[in-house]
């Protein structure tokens, strides 16, 4: 009677959510986050008081900013790791309309800070990239197409995904932002590889480059001459990349030293694209490997993570999402060290920034959601095989 | 666009009863749908059960597929971040540089540049820290009154220009290339961020104009903000530039031959004589006979090598300053010639300081005529031939020596190629040669006309013939002993040549008697040539007049030669412009300055009562 009148007393089927997410989430590359943040925050305080000094503040203004705005990224990190993939994926694609539009509209409100892209909506307090935020959830929208393509019956998703990729792709490229427009190429590559992309295809496009490059080289005097500049180890010590590659010599193997660097106060940069060159002049080669490592074994591990997934949103999904991630944080460090042409890019969670700290508090917050351990369904392998 | 898709993780789970996997399993089998139809189930669920089962393989196959290529790129990021990290490693372990903060700072410049003295040790040119004033307008707090003020230190700035230049999109230029240290404080209390220093060296002549034409002078090459580079910009800080910059050789100063106080001797009384002889250039070089070393070079006009001035351009090259008459002014040397067929002669056996020569003349050989200065009558002795200076008679003798035998003697002298001497413009002294060598050839050269060589030229062979024989080359650099040359002539032939070039001094009837002094002997010959016209032909009224002496005229130790330009001696009823009253006084008074200050003992002339057999001496 009492259920009668009261209904029947919620039981929750299964265990607890948060014991569930620690039991099965990626404790590691968890960890692996929350070092590489405390890393950003220490060389915050070398690298940041330089351009608090010319904008006029207090020499660790811009550690603080760092530290709250990290505290919201990592909460809002937690949070969406503990949602489940179905609801990622449905938010994704709803959040990718949202980032989408509030790209496409940026001609018109954005605003440039005086460095001649329009990537910015000013709010004020911060502002605000959405090119940062679309990135992960146009890799939702592409995994969702290009799953739903593996299903019998099921729609053209990669086509589809192709002309999402295009349209996005145009629309950062008129900012113009090449950076993140090589990011969500490689990104949606990395998802069709991986998807299944016809062997034939990926050699054609290999041979293609190849043999593009090769010509390009010997046919073009202009373009074999920016090769054998970026090929010549002499580097011109009055570029950024010359000012990097002088402060990891600087720094050596120990570094130089607390708030010896000198590298801060010449590079404008110093505090996002360039931070592991702070890191380089002050605290030396160790933590350079340390951060690189953790980058590595993030990626790395990750990926290892997803190759047991058997849902296919789930392993493209956070195949795209680790891409993203890796990609952006080699880059960046490829910069520094000549293996890549310069392109401005942050280091995922150590370099300074308010709005790509949390849009990277997202894409990890996914990542961490789709590489939780699910059951796979072995035992049914098992039965099933014999 | 698709159905509301199912957890598919859990579908897995629910599939026990999965069959194994067939491929070509159809999708109606009609065995099995008969079967069923037979005990009445439906159809349609094993068709369904089919195609699961058929999506379940295909899934598979994608999975596989899938890992293996999750794999490649697993292994790509890890490779692509151990590159990065061992070329972090690499660019750690290499030697850090200096950061420089613009390319053209200069840290690549050695500045130390060595000096130079002369042959005790006394400064010619030395360095001095200074700096440049070097501006960076966009640093600028008000460039408009930067401008102004510099205008107020640096009257010679332009202030409008400066303005424009600051306001404009310049982020570096240069303003001063060197500044002293009051206009440097002058500077720095403008106050002006955006005016900077930039310390160098620059080089200093601290005595002015003296051996202008030996210094040369000196620029910047390359300039950075930190170093600038000094140049060379002639004599012998071009030629021995490599020398002066090279590091090696800091603090080991740069030994001339020349000597500083005659050196200014030489100047003043060339000076003198220059002005009062209305000449418009003049030059001296002595030179020491045994060693070669140049004790002082001398061209007037001169300048200020500090401040070294441009070219003049479109003009007769004599007139510039900076040409150097003593070294590439090659000038038709005129009688001072005369002293070479007679040596030759000697040296060959022809004839003897007695021997008698006819001189009738004129002599008409192809279209031309020679003749003497005045007749001397229709013989003379071949001394006398050299004290009056006869054209004729050392026409006659060149033509017994020979064409071919005088070409070889003169271009053992020297006279067919540029001196060796140390100075970079001694390269632009080519003696002009004729071409071809006519019979008439032969004889103009024999006194001096129809071949120009530069005085240097003139010394260096005066020294060869007279120093006992032996081939001078001669030389900037301080030397420690005599040079020992190839052996031109006899040691008799040359005392000969010194006994004649005495007599042209002492004797009565001599070209060069205002040359006698009272407590030096010299011995000398002059040379007066008519300068050629541009136009063709010689001009009347204007000659280069030449003394190419010697002394102690006994036992000679320097050759002193003196070249006016277009001298002329007004003070008399008519100009008198030959070398005896031009050339000869000023180098007896240049002689009688200097002897002292080489040291040497005043002669004391072996005459009269106290007369001393030759030998004493």
């Amino acid at each position: 009677m009492t259920e009668m009148a009261h209904g029947t007393v919620i039981v929750q089927p299964g265990e607890a959510i948060l014991s569930r997410w620690w039991r099965t989430v990626d404790r590691v590359t968890l960890t692996c986050i929350f070092i590489l943040f405390a890393i950003g925050l220490l060389l915050g305080f070398a690298a940041s008081p330089p351009l608090a000094e010319r904008n006029g503040l207090m020499p660790f203004h811009y550690v603080l900013r760092q530290g709250v705005f990290g505290m919201m990224a990592l909460s809002v990190m937690l949070v969406v790791s503990m949602l489940s993939p179905t609801q990622l994926r449905r938010l994704g694609v709803l959040g990718f309309f949202a980032a989408f539009l509030a790209v496409a509209m940026l001609p018109v409100f954005g605003t440039d800070f005086g460095k001649g892209a329009t990537r910015w909506f000013s709010l004020g307090f911060v502002s605000v990239q959405p090119s940062e935020f679309l990135k992960p959830v146009f890799v939702i929208l592409c995994a969702w197409l290009m799953a739903a393509s593996q299903e019998l019956n099921g729609p053209p998703g990669k086509t589809f995904s192709f002309i999402v990729a295009v349209c996005t792709v145009g629309f950062l490229a008129t900012q113009p932002d090449f950076g993140q427009s090589a990011l969500i190429i490689a990104a949606w590559s990395t998802l069709y590889f991986v998807a299944g992309a016809p062997m034939i295809l990926l050699t054609g496009c290999i041979g293609l480059v190849v043999a593009g490059g090769v010509v390009a080289y010997s046919s073009s005097e202009h373009f074999a001459r920016r090769i054998d500049g970026f090929l010549n180890p002499e580097v011109d010590p009055t570029t950024q990349m010359g000012f990097a590659t002088n402060a990891i010599r600087e720094g050596g193997f120990f570094g130089a030293g607390v708030n010896e660097g000198q590298v801060k106060w010449s590079l404008p940069d110093a505090h996002t694209d360039f931070i592991i060159a702070v890191a380089a002049e002050e605290y030396g080669l160790i933590l350079v490997w340390i951060i690189i490592g953790l980058f590595a074994l993030i990626t790395v591990r990750s990926l290892f993570r997803l190759m047991r997934e058997r849902d296919p949103f789930i392993r493209l999904a956070g195949t795209g999402l680790i891409t993203l991630f890796g990609l952006q944080a080699f880059i960046n460090l490829g910069v520094a060290v000549r293996v890549l042409p310069a392109k401005g890019m942050t280091l995922p969670f150590v370099s300074y920034g308010g709005s790509s700290l949390i849009a990277m508090g997202i894409l990890v917050g996914m990542l961490l959601c789709f590489t939780r351990t699910r059951p796979q369904g072995e035992i049914g392998d098992m039965l099933r095989r014999r | 666009m698709t159905d509301d898709r199912r957890e598919i993780g859990d579908t897995h789970g629910q599939t026990p009863e999965a069959e194994p996997f067939e491929r070509r399993t159809p999708l109606r089998p009609l065995a099995r749908i008969l079967r069923a139809r037979d005990r009445g189930q439906n159809p349609d669920a094993i068709e369904r059960e089919n195609i699961r089962s058929r999506h379940e393989s295909m899934r598979d196959t994608l999975r596989a597929r899938a890992e293996t290529r999750l794999f490649v790129v697993g292994m790509a990021f890890f490779i692509g971040f151990l590159v990065v990290a061992v070329r972090m490693g690499a660019i750690a372990s290499t030697e850090a540089e200096e950061p420089r903060i613009a390319d053209n700072s200069g840290a690549s410049i050695t500045a130390a540049r060595a000096d130079i003295v002369d042959r005790s040790g006394r400064v010619l040119a030395t360095n001095l820290i200074t700096n440049a004033l070097y501006a960076q307008p966009h640093h600028m707090i008000d460039p408009v009154a930067a401008a102004e003020g510099l205008g107020r230190i640096f009257p010679d700035l332009d202030v409008e220009d400066l303005q424009k230049r600051f306001t404009g999109n310049r982020k570096f230029l240069w303003i001063k290339r060197n500044i002293s240290p009051e206009q440097q404080q002058a500077v720095h209390d403008l106050g002006e961020p955006g005016l900077l220093f930039g310390p160098r060296e620059m080089r200093l002549y601290p005595n002015g104009r003296l051996a202008a034409h030996v210094l040369g002078g000196a620029g910047y090459g390359r300039e950075g903000v930190r170093a600038a580079e000094v140049v060379g910009r002639a004599g012998i800080e071009k030629s021995f530039d490599a020398y002066l910059r090279d590091p090696i050789n800091e603090g080991k100063p740069l030994e001339l031959s020349l000597d500083l106080t005659i050196q200014h001797t030489v100047e003043e009384v060339l000076d003198g004589g220059m002005r009062l002889l209305n000449a418009k250039g003049a030059s001296a070089i002595l030179m020491d006979i045994h060693t070669g070393e140049v004790i002082s070079i001398a061209s007037l006009p001169d300048y200020d090598p500090n401040a070294r001035p441009g070219p003049v351009q479109g003009t007769d090259p004599s007139l510039d300053p900076t040409f150097n008459r003593a070294v590439q002014g090659v000038y038709e040397l005129g009688s001072t010639f005369k002293i070479f067929p007679v040596a030759q002669a000697m040296e060959l056996g022809m004839v003897a300081p007695e021997t008698i020569i006819d001189i009738k003349g004129p002599i008409r050989v192809g279209g031309f005529r020679i003749r003497d200065y005045r007749n001397y009558g229709n013989e003379l002795s071949v001394s006398d031939i050299i004290v009056k200076s006869s054209n004729i008679g050392t026409a006659r003798i060149a033509m017994e020596i020979g064409p071919e035998r005088q070409q070889d003697f003169l271009r053992r002298l020297g006279f067919f190629e540029p001196t060796d001497f140390e100075l970079i413009e001694s390269a632009t002294g080519r003696p002009l040669l004729p071409n071809p060598w006519r019979t008439v050839n032969t004889m103009t050269i024999s006194y001096g006309h129809g071949l120009s060589a530069s005085p240097l030229h003139l010394a260096a062979a005066y020294a060869s013939t007279l120093n006992g024989g032996t081939l001078i080359k001669p030389t900037l650099l301080r030397q420690d002993g005599p040079q020992n040359g190839e052996r031109l002539i006899s040691e008799e032939v040359s005392a000969a040549t010194r006994e004649m070039l005495r007599d042209v001094v002492v004797s009565e009837k001599g070209t060069a008697s205002m040359a006698r002094m009272p407590l030096y002997t010299v011995g000398g010959k002059t040379g007066t040539a008519d300068k050629p016209n541009p136009r063709g032909g010689y001009y009347e009224d204007k000659v280069i007049t030449n003394f190419a002496s010697v002394f102690p005229a006994l036992d000679p130790k320097y050759v002193l030669v003196v070249t006016l330009d277009e001298p002329e001696d007004r003070t008399g009823p008519e100009p008198r412009r030959t070398a005896g009253w031009t050339a000869v006084p000023v180098a007896a008074a240049i002689i009688s300055r200097v002897a002292p200050l080489l040291g040497l003992r005043p002669d004391i002339e072996p005459s009269g009562a106290f007369a001393l057999p030759v030998a004493a001496n």
